[in-house]
């Protein structure tokens, strides 16, 4: 009767395990500040990985440590183990349930991916340009028809910026962790991802790809402004740059600007 | 010997004279060249060194005398009967010339490839020691980046994927009951290309401007920007992937041609399955790595501008090339642990492995699937949009054939009779951390998580669960496993076990938590961190050092036991394979009687089943009467 028990018993430890190990893994706070539109439906995503993985791993290690534990030869045993070469049903089960669960799992991944790129029609355009060993910016859209180059990125809140990634020199890559996105800027290509703020604030800009000598340094940060303040703010910033667009447009940009 | 003669003859003292000769040699060329165009500065250091690098390895190989035979051969003169005199081993000297013993040259393999490996964990111990505070303790980001770099293409290039070149050039010949590999001078070239690669990726540490600096990857186009220790890691790599593509090659035609009468594929043991289709991944996919260590090379030594996007390069072709090999380099490093694994639990457990021909053509599935994933690396690549999700499914896809395996091992365990060895506690703790880094493995395919966690701390975790608790265990397993066997010795049990308890430990609170401040957003390959990670990597810090030291109890036991451990039996695991059948260590052409296979290789708890018989010469015609 003994025999008959086993399973039952590593049922029983594996639903306990299980139910620990998933509380455990989501007490845990894995994530920096949350940002941006995409922040809510990645973080989600990791949990459900989590969720589904624990279980997982728990029933490897309940069949690994209980086997250990009930068949562990006594000292001095030389016998040899029942001669089992296989069995198709439980092999059939677990191609078919791992098939089933990853096949979920990449169709949830999808749907969140398309979610996360979904283009806003009134997004607002940014190119980011990385060199050796900083990020500068520049805004083409402006009130005063002007493009403002900035060393700081200031963004709206709750508008999607389009961000326009360009190297000067080898690999970086543009990473705000409190947005949960990122892109290599690439010599020679354009890349882009989009992001809508959700949250003003001072956020880490950081160089996610090895770059040379400076790239452990190569950070900035994000501001994130009202909008009523980032539109101050980029007219400020046409004003400054002012001197050197009069050479090439002289007055009407200024007036447009002041009626700002 | 006169000392001409000895000149003259292939050993150590030619090759200690023509590495200076052929450095010469680069001069004279490189200056000549120059001249002939009217380039100033005639002596380009950077331009010799280049050109040596090249040079003086094939100058060593020469001299040590790789290639006297075909050299003898190719001219035309009179055939020499073999005289087995470069073969086997009967002082320590026979491991440090060209010697044509699979047997020996397994055990320069694995000499040599741990060597590099204590190198490579050094330097992982300095890493660590830089990273175990904020700010900078010690070393400049320059040397930094070199540290993390070295240390990486260490363990990949010159410890895991040739370490297990070693294990089976001393274990397959013999499973399969061959009296060798099949080119035995192709196997001992194989083995010396080795050294060389290993020794200048070192060396790069000496170069003006420092050791190469950019990750083992080599992304470009910074690998064809940055100072002239690059060059040691683009040429080391095409001398480490050369002796690995002529191996598996010599691992093929072995397998396929070489193995005992009776013994059908489907009665090859795993760990010859697992070879069998390594090499299948070898021959097709490291020719890429060649390919794009090449491009670099053209790139930063001629001028081509393969990836110089100014002059119409493509800067992410790189990237393609190099993980259409480097992904299946992955399993590369994986599926010879899988085939050690099958063998340690199957003999451990008293068990046959369950499901023993899913286990094979799971290995062939993820030979195939292994080449449609590569392009997984690159979610955040600005490659092509589109390529993204039918990676993310493949890569998932995988997650099946390796489930198939980790489960069948787990069947294998139950109702077995199930003896903690050595060997064995660290196939479980295997299977433990190989399920971990499986599972963010998965995570890492699903695309919004990558695009998060890529180049961070998230990817350090999941490559050394995979690569560490993963492929290094299985090398540990198979070590202490055939140690007997290797050595005629036993090493000491309570070491072993030792070893195992500290490195699970302290492995798993080295790269557990860096899980942890990678999704918290800490980026790898930095020399210094915000301060809200400091806690974690002290902690990190710490347990790497502890679990650096847990290394040294497996050096002292292997070299101890190795010198004066106890006898070992021909069989202490009472295995059935064919290498147990014979001495430890075997004798030099490995079966004094060829055997017959008769059975499959693990068929534990079958009454009176064998899988390979001996006949004595004369009796035969009765012995096998009887039998058949
Ligand atoms: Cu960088
Ligand atoms: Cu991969």
């Amino acid at each position: 009767m003994r025999t008959k028990h086993p399973i039952i018993q590593m049922l029983l430890i594996g639903v306990v395990a299980s139910v620990a190990g998933v509380a455990l893994a989501l007490a845990i706070d894995w994530f920096p500040i949350a940002a941006s539109t995409a922040a809510a439906p990645i973080d989600e995503l990791y949990d459900v990985l989590l969720i589904v993985s624990v279980p997982v791993f728990v029933l490897v290690m309940t069949v690994a440590l209980y086997s250990v534990w009930r068949f562990r030869a006594k000292p001095g045993d030389q016998s040899d183990g029942a001669p089992i070469h296989g069995n198709t049903l439980l092999e059939v089960v677990w191609v078919t349930i791992p098939t089933i669960m990853v096949s979920a799992l990449a169709v949830y991944g999808a749907i969140v991916l398309e979610e996360i790129e979904r283009p806003a029609a009134n997004a607002m355009e940014v190119e980011v340009t990385g060199q050796q060993f900083a990020w500068s910016f520049e805004y083409p859209d402006t009130p005063g028809g002007e493009p403002v180059q900035s060393n700081e990125l200031v963004l709206p809140l709750g508008q999607q910026v389009h961000f326009q990634i360009k190297a000067l020199d080898v690999l970086h890559s543009f990473w705000v962790p409190a947005f949960r996105l990122k892109s290599d800027a690439v010599p020679g290509i354009t890349t882009e991802y989009r992001v809508t703020p959700t949250k003003e604030g001072r956020f880490d800009v950081v160089c996610a790809e090895l770059c040379g000598l400076g790239h452990t340094t190569m950070r900035q940060v994000a501001t994130v402004l009202p909008p009523a303040e980032f539109e101050g703010w980029l007219a400020e910033q046409a004003k400054q740059s002012e001197p050197a667009a009069d050479d090439t447009m002289p007055a009407s940009a200024t007036d447009e600007e002041e009626a700002q | 010997m006169t000392f001409a003669a000895k000149l003259k003859g292939p050993g150590w003292y030619r090759a200690l004279l023509s590495v200076p000769l052929s450095l010469a040699f680069s001069t004279a060329l490189v200056v000549g060249v120059r001249a002939l165009y009217g380039w100033d500065p005639l002596f380009d250091g950077e331009a010799i060194t280049t050109v040596a690098l090249i040079a003086m390895p094939l100058a060593f190989l020469v001299g040590i005398g790789c290639f006297d035979y075909w050299f003898y051969w190719a001219a035309g003169k009179p055939t020499r009967d073999e005289d087995h005199s470069g073969h086997g081993a009967k002082t320590w000297k026979d491991y440090f010339r060209v010697n044509t013993d699979h047997k020996v040259i397994g055990i320069q393999y694995i000499v040599t490839t741990f060597v590099f490996f204590t190198i490579g964990g050094l330097l992982a111990m300095l890493i660590r020691a830089e990273l175990a505070a904020p700010g900078t303790q010690f070393v400049d980001p320059n040397t930094y980046n070199g540290l993390f770099s070295v240390h990486a293409s260490l363990m990949i290039f010159l410890f895991i994927i040739p370490v297990f070149a070693g294990i089976a050039n001393y274990v397959i010949p013999l499973m399969i009951g061959a009296p060798d590999m099949a080119f035995p001078r192709l196997n001992a070239l194989s083995y010396w290309m080795l050294p060389m690669a290993g020794i200048m990726m070192v060396a790069s540490f000496f170069a003006p401007g420092g050791a190469f600096a950019t990750g083992w990857t080599a992304y470009a186009p910074l690998s064809t920007e940055v100072p002239l220790g690059q060059q040691f890691f683009t040429i080391g790599v095409q001398f480490a992937g050369a002796s690995s593509i002529a191996t598996a090659l010599n691992f093929l035609v072995t397998i396929i041609t070489m193995r005992a009468p009776g013994m059908t594929f489907f009665r090859m043991p795993l760990l010859v399955w697992a070879n069998f289709t390594t090499s299948l991944l070898v021959v097709i996919a490291t020719p890429f790595i060649a390919g794009s260590q090449f491009f670099v090379l053209f790139d930063r030594a001629l001028g081509m501008n393969f990836f110089n996007s100014a002059n119409g390069g493509d800067v992410i072709m790189y990237q393609h090339i190099f993980w259409f090999y480097s992904h299946p380099a992955v399993y590369i490093m994986m599926l010879p642990g899988f085939g050690i694994i099958s063998e340690v639990i199957s003999a451990n457990a008293r068990k046959p492995v369950f499901g023993y021909r899913m286990m094979a053509f799971s290995l062939c599935a993820i030979v195939v699937l292994g080449f449609t994933v590569w392009a997984h690396h690159m979610f955040v690549s600005g490659m092509s949009a589109w390529l993204r999700v039918p990676m993310m499914i493949t890569t998932m896809l995988i997650a099946i054939p390796t489930g198939i395996k980790i489960f069948s091992w787990l069947a294998t365990l139950w109702r077995g009779v199930i003896h903690l060895t050595t060997p064995m506690l660290f196939a479980l703790g295997f299977i433990t951390m190989f399920t971990l880094g499986g599972i963010s493995g998965v995570m890492l395919a699903v695309i919004p998580v990558d695009i998060h966690v890529s180049d961070t701390y998230f990817i350090v975790a999941h490559i050394h669960y995979v690569l560490f608790g993963g492929s290094v265990f299985t090398i540990f397993a198979g070590l202490y496993f055939w140690f007997p066997k290797m050595t005629g010795r036993m090493y000491d049990e309570r070491l072993g076990r030792m070893h195992f308890w500290l490195s699970f430990v302290f492995f798993n609170l080295t790269f557990g938590p860096m899980h942890l401040v990678g999704v918290d957003g800490m980026p790898r390959r930095v020399a210094d961190y915000a301060a809200e990670f400091a806690t974690w990597n002290a902690v990190i810090s710490v347990s790497a050092f502890i679990f650096g030291m847990s290394y040294l109890l497996f050096l002292y036991n292997m070299i101890t036991s190795w010198r004066n451990g106890p006898k070992a039996a021909a069989n202490p695991w009472r295995a059935h394979t064919l290498e147990w059948q014979v001495s430890s260590p075997p004798p030099l052409f490995n079966f004094d009687e060829i055997p017959t296979i008769v059975g499959g290789p693990y068929e534990y708890g079958v009454p009176g089943a064998v899988h390979g018989v001996f006949k004595k010469p004369e009796p035969v015609a009765a012995a096998s009467g009887g039998k058949e």
